[in-house]
């Protein structure tokens, strides 16, 4: 069984402006917003088998609903997010509290390192990516390693549009990799090029790569990703994937789409 | 010191995610240089690597704009730590662990702050004042007991030598030694060294000394006329040599010749092997040097330029030494530290013609100090060159000759 934890949007709302996407002047729609949330949550449970693990809400954190940057689950084991800005700091406590709740055991290190969580670790079953520079800190990757035993390769996200890793890579469970080449320096393209075999590098369009079709969430043959990316979906359907959008324009206004709204809780999953 | 320099630690997958190579070349585009003093490659993917980087710049401020850009890449500074000092046991004996130096300008960690090691030279060990804030290097024989000692490399830094700024032969110095290689443009080199270097000593300029490092073969291969030129023209201002150099040099002053052979003639003269005795003897008799020549017993040559220049001297002797002369160290440790109180202030080194004095004088010189080795036997320079040094310079061929092109390169008629 495949869980993810999500938060329903009751409180989303664009309170502040922490990344490039966001803009006060830019209302949600909630209503809107809720029907998309909602639309996400049924294609992840009904075509694509996820069982869902809901937290509530809390009034003053509009982005408790993007989940993906509650922490890190591996096996048992939680690392709770420290978030870079204020702002997001608030959510931290609650996240732990869930975690805790659920029963994981809450995983700490003596330095206090900023990490967003699974917005900026990604992998594959045998090694993981780690995004820093925009919001985590590559110090984090070698005590995740060291914890978890497991190959950790930073990448530097070098544009500010790209923010999280999750928001330019995706990999997927036959291990091909989505992922948009600009938003890593040189170093980081050829450190994957090195890694992914070409047959497997799935190279997304700008256009697309804006619209965040990097941010998807795949289980097994699954993935889920925003609408309006045609050029990815044919690339996923070539690779055998069934793909299935959802309209989250809502959330693409506070620079956020499938895969930020889901957490992985069982295991580490690709 | 000239360079800034830090140590920084970079842990985790940086070998497949270049994270490695692109600090590395971060350092190099910023105008940074480096030394990867450790690097441990992880033996399984799961394995962290680790290394540990020693960055230099030019100035603090490169060096902190440099770190400012690395750091978020995963470089910590690595936490220094102040050198170990332990009390030396006995009068000229070290602690088991003293610390070697080399030689290349040194700094130690005194209470979390970097002091530089006065006395740069190769094979001693370090001893501190720590109420003065002070570290001199000192020889094992000079110890004494309860000195603090540096030992381990803790709280130690070797800083590399930059390359010098001057384009000569210096800065492009090949470490292979060879008697096919034109000298031409390297005599050429070092004579303008020398000519700068002049003008900076008479102008009261700091490391403007040139030392000549000789033996007697100078003399007997004919390169007399052209070193006493060189001493009376002002060119060089220290002369480490042994009892034999002198003696013959005083000896073709008083006879003629060297070891009994006539310097013109080219032949044996009768009773001819004595003359270098009767020199010592009589210089004996005189009492010293500086009076034989000052009061005309001896005219001219190498010696009595010396005199006559205040050129400092400094004769060691060894056990094969006839006389010797007066003023020759038959004390080994006493002469060894003579020669070293006599390096401080000497910008270029000539080693000409003697494998022991040249081989005494490279220990003692600092890697700074430019070197130029002559010999017609390549084992003594490549010896001397391989001292991991830019700055040294290997000529095979005889004395004669290379200081007949130095002075005649330096304006002298032949």
């Amino acid at each position: 069984m495949n869980r993810l934890l999500v938060c329903p949007p009751d409180y989303f709302a664009i309170e502040y402006e922490i990344n490039l996407w966001m803009r006060r002047s830019n209302i949600v729609d909630h209503e809107r917003a809720v029907t998309q949330w909602h639309r996400l949550m049924e294609v992840l449970e009904r075509d694509m088998g996820v069982r869902l693990e809901c937290m509530r809400p809390v009034p003053g954190l509009p982005d408790l609903v993007f989940t993906a940057n509650a922490g890190v689950a591996v096996g048992r084991q939680a690392v709770v997010s420290r978030f870079r800005y204020a702002e997001r700091q608030r959510e931290e406590a609650h996240f732990e509290h869930w975690f805790r709740a659920a029963g994981y055991e809450i995983v700490t290190f003596d330095q206090d390192i900023f990490f967003e969580g699974a917005g900026d670790l990604l992998g594959f079953p045998e090694y993981w990516f780690g995004g820093y520079r925009q919001r985590s800190d590559i110090r984090m990757f070698p005590l995740l390693s060291e914890r978890f035993t497991r190959e950790i390769i930073p990448l530097e996200l070098i544009d500010g549009r790209f923010y999280h890793l999750d928001n330019c890579l995706c990999p997927l469970s036959g291990g091909e990799l989505l992922y948009y080449p600009p938003a890593f320096d040189s170093y980081g393209q050829s450190a994957i090029r090195e890694r992914v075999d070409e047959g497997l590098r799935l190279a997304v369009p700008e256009a697309e790569a804006l619209k965040f079709a990097c941010n998807a969430v795949c289980v097994g043959a699954h993935v889920a990703l925003p609408e309006g990316c045609p050029t990815t979906m044919e690339l996923l359907q070539e690779r055998g994937c069934q793909v299935h959008p959802v309209p989250l324009d809502e959330f693409m206004k506070s620079g956020g789409s499938a895969k930020c709204l889901t957490l992985a809780i069982d295991g580490f999953l690709p | 010191m000239t360079q800034a320099q830090e140590t920084i630690i970079l842990r985790g997958h940086i070998i497949d995610s270049l994270i490695l190579a692109k600090v590395l070349d971060l350092i190099l585009t910023m105008g940074g240089s480096f030394d990867l003093d450790h690097v441990e490659i992880g033996r399984t993917r799961e394995d962290q690597s680790h290394a540990r980087i020693v960055v230099r710049a030019p100035s603090l401020a490169t060096l902190s704009h440099i770190l400012r850009a690395i750091q978020p890449h995963g470089a910590v500074v690595e936490r220094d730590s102040d050198c170990v000092l332990q009390a030396a046991p006995a009068d000229g004996v070290f602690p088991d662990e003293f610390h070697s130096t080399t030689h290349l300008p040194t700094e130690v960690r005194l209470n979390e702050t970097w002091v530089e090691v006065q006395g740069v030279e190769m094979d001693l060990g370090i001893t501190v004042d720590n109420q003065r804030m002070t570290a001199r290097t000192v020889p094992m024989a000079d110890v004494r007991q309860g000195d603090l000692i540096v030992t381990g490399q803790a709280g130690v830094r070797v800083i590399p030598l930059q390359r010098p700024r001057e384009r000569d032969v210096f800065a492009f110095m090949e470490s292979t030694v060879s008697a096919e290689r034109p000298h031409s443009h390297v005599i050429a080199d070092i004579a303008r060294r020398m000519r700068t270097l002049r003008d900076e000593f008479r102008a009261g300029g700091a490391r403007s000394k040139v030392l000549l490092a000789g033996g007697p073969a100078i003399i007997h291969a004919g390169g007399r006329d052209a070193l006493t030129w060189l001493i009376e023209e002002g060119f060089i201002q220290v002369l480490f040599c042994g009892n034999a150099l002198a003696a013959h040099d005083m000896e073709a002053d008083l006879y003629g010749t060297s070891l009994g052979y006539a310097l013109t003639a080219g032949h044996a003269v009768p009773h001819g092997h004595a003359h270098h005795l009767r020199t010592i003897n009589r210089i004996r008799a005189i009492g010293s040097i500086r009076v034989a020549v000052e009061s005309g017993v001896i005219k001219s040559g190498i010696m009595a330029a010396c005199v006559r220049s205040g050129v400092r001297v400094v004769m060691a002797g060894t056990i094969r030494d006839d006389g010797p002369l007066p003023g020759v160290i038959t004390d080994s440790m006493r002469a060894q530290a003579t020669m070293r109180e006599a390096i401080p202030g000497v910008g270029l080194a000539l080693l000409v013609a003697s494998t022991l004095h040249a081989v005494a004088t490279g220990n003692l010189l600092p890697a700074s100090v430019p070197t130029v080795c002559v010999d017609i036997n390549a084992s003594v320079p490549t010896k001397l060159a391989d001292r991991g040094s830019f700055q040294a310079v290997g000529l095979v061929m005889d004395a004669a000759s290379f200081l007949g092109e130095l002075a005649r390169n330096l304006g002298r008629r032949a």
